[in-house]
């Protein structure tokens, strides 16, 4: 049996499952058992298509009112008293900076569903995100960079921060390549999980990189021992956008994850098309 | 609202962002609608997956 035909007919698989136990068990076991696997159900990649067609909808519009109160905020946000307007440049640059290492975060535990659980959604969310992140990363050098001209009158140096973070960059492309040069979906997955868990090292370098080395890029100033240090009128739009884009993130992500699902019900039906085709 | 000497390094940093989030939107969409398009094509030709299911019962 192809590996496609095994993982998407993880409904038939669980309900099989389901009906064995059942016969076997005492009544108040089985019922257990069948709330249990309904949790489980849940995770399958048809029942996950149902759920994200209800979820869909209602994220985007939550995402599209966040940011606009948070562009809102942004806008009348006041000058800081060094940096002048150019602060507003942080309301961009920090939740892409913030979510380039989260989507990493995502990704490795997608990485051990992978290899450890292989949960069926596991590798489908994985390569799912990482296009994701590798735009929120690209977004966060080029806005840091456009940032830094002004202020530090450079656009790039080659400080620990900025260059950790262009190794993430790096890293991200290198994994959509595996993804896309193997053509087995289940070979691509094991081998790109292995590779993200491997590059989760550089998320505690990136996140500690402005304490361990001395770099032109400032300290952490919101999520750091002592609470933020930044002003309450650049913290409230701050936290807004980094919200919005949270759940632009995750939007984004649940509609890339149905149609990686779809992809791979094309490709069985493919597979079964060729199969079926006289020699 | 005004901007100060810097304004172009501000305006240019909001237009990428939206320009590279509108990108990934209209990319996942197109996809989607990529994905569905040949589901319907190989339903159309006979094809059923081995769970019953064909492709108006996927949304």
């Amino acid at each position: 049996m192809a590996w496609t035909d095994y993982r998407f007919d993880a409904d038939q698989l669980s309900l099989r499952r389901n009906e064995t136990k059942q016969a076997t068990l005492p009544a108040a076991t089985a019922a257990t058992i069948t709330d249990a696997m309904t949790l489980i159900d849940l995770a399958n990649p048809t029942r996950f298509l149902t759920l994200t067609a209800r979820l869909l909808p209602w994220l985007s519009a939550l995402t599209a009112v966040l940011l606009l109160i948070g562009l809102y905020q942004s806008a009348v946000a006041p000058d800081d008293y060094q940096q002048g307007a150019t602060v507003k440049i942080m309301f961009i640059h920090v939740p892409n900076a913030w979510l380039s290492m989260f989507v990493w975060g995502v990704m490795s535990l997608a990485a051990l569903g992978t290899l450890v659980w292989r949960h069926p959604l596991a590798d489908v969310a994985a390569k799912a995100a990482a296009p994701i992140g590798a735009a929120f990363t690209f977004l966060a050098l080029v806005t840091g960079s456009l940032w830094g001209r002004p202020m530090w009158g450079t656009y790039w140096e080659w400080d620990a921060r900025l260059t950790s973070v262009l190794i993430l960059f790096l890293m991200y492309l290198g994994l959509i390549a595996l993804w896309r040069a193997v053509e087995d979906p289940s070979r691509a997955a094991r081998a790109a999980a292995i590779l993200t868990l491997v590059g989760a090292i550089n998320l505690p370098i990136i996140k500690f990189s402005v304490d361990w080395w001395n770099t032109l890029h400032q300290p952490a100033s919101v999520i750091r021992i002592g609470g933020p240090t930044l002003d309450r009128a650049f913290l409230m739009p701050l936290l807004v956008m980094a919200v919005a884009f949270s759940l632009l993130f995750v939007t984004l992500h649940l509609a890339a994850m149905r149609n990686e699902i779809l992809r791979r019900r094309v490709r069985a039906l493919q597979l079964m098309q060729a199969r079926q085709r006289p020699a | 609202m005004s901007l100060g000497p810097y304004a172009s390094f501000i305006v240019t940093s909001y237009l990428l962002v939206m320009v590279v989030v509108l990108i990934l939107i209209a990319w996942i969409a197109i996809d989607y609608r990529n994905q569905t398009r040949r589901l319907r094509e190989l339903d159309a030709s006979g094809l059923a997956r081995r769970s019953g299911r064909n492709a108006a019962e996927i949304r």
